[in-house]
């Protein structure tokens, strides 16, 4: 170890690896993961919201986790967003491809997506 | 990617209680499950819930399991980590007192136990993987060092120590800062700093829990002081009945070196140190500075007397800077955050937060940290859960073998290193014995003499045959045999070998007879003039008789006492059908078991 900067070089590779261990953060995205979800290809869902939200460098803002049946299984995989201080969006029949979406216009962009959420899709 | 973390106590509580078959039933489910680039085992130091163990921690959920079996395992990953569904039944609730997020989930930050704690010394302990410098470094690690040895001189990290008030976290509570500004001008060909691992208190193990949960803070604060007092070798004194903590801190020495964080010109400064382990073989005598010393240089652990002291005349006759773990493990967050954000925890004149042990008549045993000053009653009864079936608080023994009871009525004191030495206590290493109405005091003093004379390496008389004769004296009133000027003779011996002995050992080894003799002479008095032992511990004053009304003849008294002393009367009892047994007291050897078979509560022990 010569320097500082080396120092913080490998304190930064590491933060990702710990920075789950920090407890919860604001915002939560809540993936519904009972048999039903699972077997509507929540996973691959699940995983995508992971790697999007670490490869946006955003994994100290948001939380990406699990539960179980949210009870709406015709329209699983069901996602839902919450954030502090407003109120919670559940996106329903998504995809890795939607979450995707989500990231980048909601959780990044602060717009919901309306044509993906519970609303839209039963009304 | 991976998108949740499994934390598994490997603190050597949770290992003795099988956390190692848990981590190894967990990777078998997760890869059955194929699971292996989603969920990452972690296994940590020391969480401190000793009692709730073995314990394992899902994030980032952050729910708390405790006491998990390898059966329950396979559910936690199919229910929690597949599906989402935390496994309720094996979730710690806090008996109902933590309050759940929205999402119905309870934080370990949120139970009573860790709520009002204060983690700067475990901070890391069952939050990283002791064995992974990455980690440590993710957490801050070796910041404090780079910052020590490329912006300050060593003057002024001596004087960040000295503002800071960190003072001896092994008993003394010696100031830090005036240790190491006392060996800092001393001039030598070889210098030396010295981690006193040989944590030898009964019941006191948070030495342990940091060498095994946080190992590369004792490495960077023994370098920082290395810097900051001119000495470029290091040692770690540690029992060899530590085996977690010596692989630990090997594993973390070694990665150390591996960096460059150990070894030659660290951070291109110019600063050399190293460190390497001396495994101790468990004698009390050298958690003493002088006789860890000797014992490190391959002779027999015996203390020596002082002046000089090891600050000008040290290990092998060069000055030395010697402290303990927890003292070391404060180090890295007063240089990181600064004196005053330390000296801002704690009371008036001992600054910042202590470990503790908590043993015994409590709800949560484990490892607890909080700001000096805490009211006693806090610890007891906030975060250590209170007393086990409703039982009445007697005492709390601080400082272990060394130190003193609290009794229940100074229960409001403000734990610190002046209150305790003023009601006769010690802060001591920090083990915390909580007693309750069932402890005979007596006993209590007699059990840590007996340790204490055990231990008592033999170098000086007053502590080789002062502590034994002390002994006798005690032998002799929990035998019904004691006298009302045993008593005096016994505080009279006590001052002695206070006065007389050579180290630390034989000064403090009355202290707990001392102690109790001040808050439960009656106990004492009981015990001579009575003939009784008030709580029912000392077998030579207990009668264990049987109330013939109350007995309906079952007779399982009888089959089950070891001796034979029970037999039948002819005796029967109104309303019942068979006859009464009783107790001959010539053959009981009163070992309670028939106390303890009877359904009907027919037998007592006065």
């Amino acid at each position: 170890m010569k320097s500082l900067a080396e120092l913080q070089a490998i304190k930064n590779r590491m933060k990702d690896k710990v920075v789950l261990r920090d407890g919860m953060e604001s915002t939560r995205v809540v993936v519904g993961m009972a048999t039903c979800g699972i077997a509507a290809g929540a996973r691959p869902v699940l995983n995508a919201f992971v790697e999007g939200v670490n490869k946006e460098g955003l994994e100290d803002k948001v939380t990406v986790t699990q539960t179980g049946c949210i009870g709406l299984c015709q329209f699983e995989p069901v996602v839902e967003v919450f954030e502090a201080g407003k109120e919670k969006v559940t996106y329903v029949k998504m995809t890795p491809e939607r979450a995707q979406e989500v990231i980048e216009k909601h959780i990044k962009g602060g717009q919901v997506v309306n044509e993906y959420t519970v609303g839209t899709v039963t009304a | 990617m991976i998108r949740s973390q499994v934390l598994i106590c490997g603190g050597t509580g949770c290992t003795s209680s099988g956390s190692q078959q848990i981590q190894d039933a967990f990777e078998a489910q997760i890869e059955k499950n194929s699971l292996q680039d989603e969920i990452k085992l972690v296994r940590t130091g020391c969480f401190g819930l000793c009692e709730l163990g073995p314990v394992v921690i899902v994030y980032p959920d952050g729910t708390f399991y405790s006491r998990v079996s390898v059966d329950d395992v396979e559910e936690i990953v199919t229910e929690h980590l597949l599906k989402g569904r935390r496994v309720e039944r094996l979730v710690y609730d806090d008996h109902g007192k933590a309050e759940a997020d929205e999402f119905g989930n309870i934080a370990l930050s949120d139970t009573t136990f860790y709520k009002t704690q204060n983690r700067v010394v475990l901070r890391n302990c069952g939050v990283i993987n002791p064995e992974d410098i990455d980690e440590y470094i993710a957490m801050d690690g070796y910041e404090a060092l780079g910052k020590v040895l490329t912006e300050m001189t060593p003057e002024e990290v001596i004087q960040e120590v000295t503002d800071s008030g960190l003072r001896g976290r092994g008993g003394g509570g010696f100031p830090t800062g005036r240790k190491w500004a006392l060996c800092a001008p001393n001039k030598a060909d070889q210098k030396y700093v010295v981690c006193n691992a040989d944590e030898g208190d009964p019941g006191a193990f948070m030495d342990r829990s940091v060498l095994e949960g946080d190992p590369h803070s004792i490495i960077e604060a023994m370098a920082i002081c290395g810097y900051a007092c001119g000495c470029s070798k290091g040692y770690v004194y540690v029992r060899a009945e530590y085996p977690i903590a010596v692989k630990r801190l090997s594993i973390a020495i070694d990665q150390a070196r591996e960096y460059g964080l150990l070894g030659t010109n660290i951070f291109d400064s110019g600063f050399d140190f190293d460190i390497e382990i001396r495994l101790g073989a468990g004698a009390f005598v050298c958690g003493e500075e002088t006789a860890l010393m000797t014992s490190i240089e391959g002779n027999r652990g015996e203390p020596r007397p002082r002046p000089p002291f090891p600050a000008v005349k040290g290990l092998y006759g060069r000055p030395t800077v010697e402290n303990n773990v927890e003292t070391f493990a404060n180090i890295p967050q007063i240089i990181l955050r600064g004196a005053e954000w330390f000296a801002s925890m704690g009371t008036e004149r001992s600054k910042g937060t202590k470990v503790f042990a908590l043993g015994g008549k409590i709800n949560h045993t484990g490892l607890v940290e909080i700001p000096m000053g805490t009211t006693l009653e806090h610890i007891i009864y906030e975060i250590g859960g209170g007393i086990p079936h409703g039982k009445k608080f007697t005492a709390a023994q601080t400082g272990g073998p060394s130190g003193g009871c609290i009794p229940a009525s100074l229960i409001d004191t403000e734990v610190d290193y002046d209150n305790l030495t003023a009601i006769g206590c010690m802060m001591g290493s920090g083990g915390l014995i909580v007693m309750d109405e069932d402890t005979c005091m007596v006993d209590m003093a007699k059990f840590f003499l007996e340790f204490t004379v055990d231990e008592s390496c033999g170098k000086c008389t007053p502590c080789r045959v002062g502590t034994k004769r002390l002994l006798e004296l005690l032998d002799k009133i929990t035998a019904g045999k004691g006298t009302m000027e045993d008593l005096d003779r016994i505080e009279e011996l006590c001052e002695y070998i206070k006065t007389n002995s050579l180290c630390g050992l034989g000064q403090t080894a009355p202290n707990p007879v001392l102690a109790t003799l001040k808050f439960f002479r009656e106990e004492y008095i009981a015990h001579v003039q009575d003939k009784k032992c008030p709580a029912g511990v000392c077998k030579d004053l207990l009668t264990f008789t049987i109330d013939m009304d109350k007995c309906i003849g079952c007779g399982l008294c009888a089959r089950n006492c070891p001796v034979g002393a029970i037999e039948q009367t002819e005796y029967v009892a109104p309303r019942h059908k068979r006859a009464s047994y009783t107790i001959d007291a010539e053959k009981c050897i009163k070992c309670g078991v028939c106390m303890g078979n009877c359904k009907f509560k027919a037998i007592s022990k006065q």
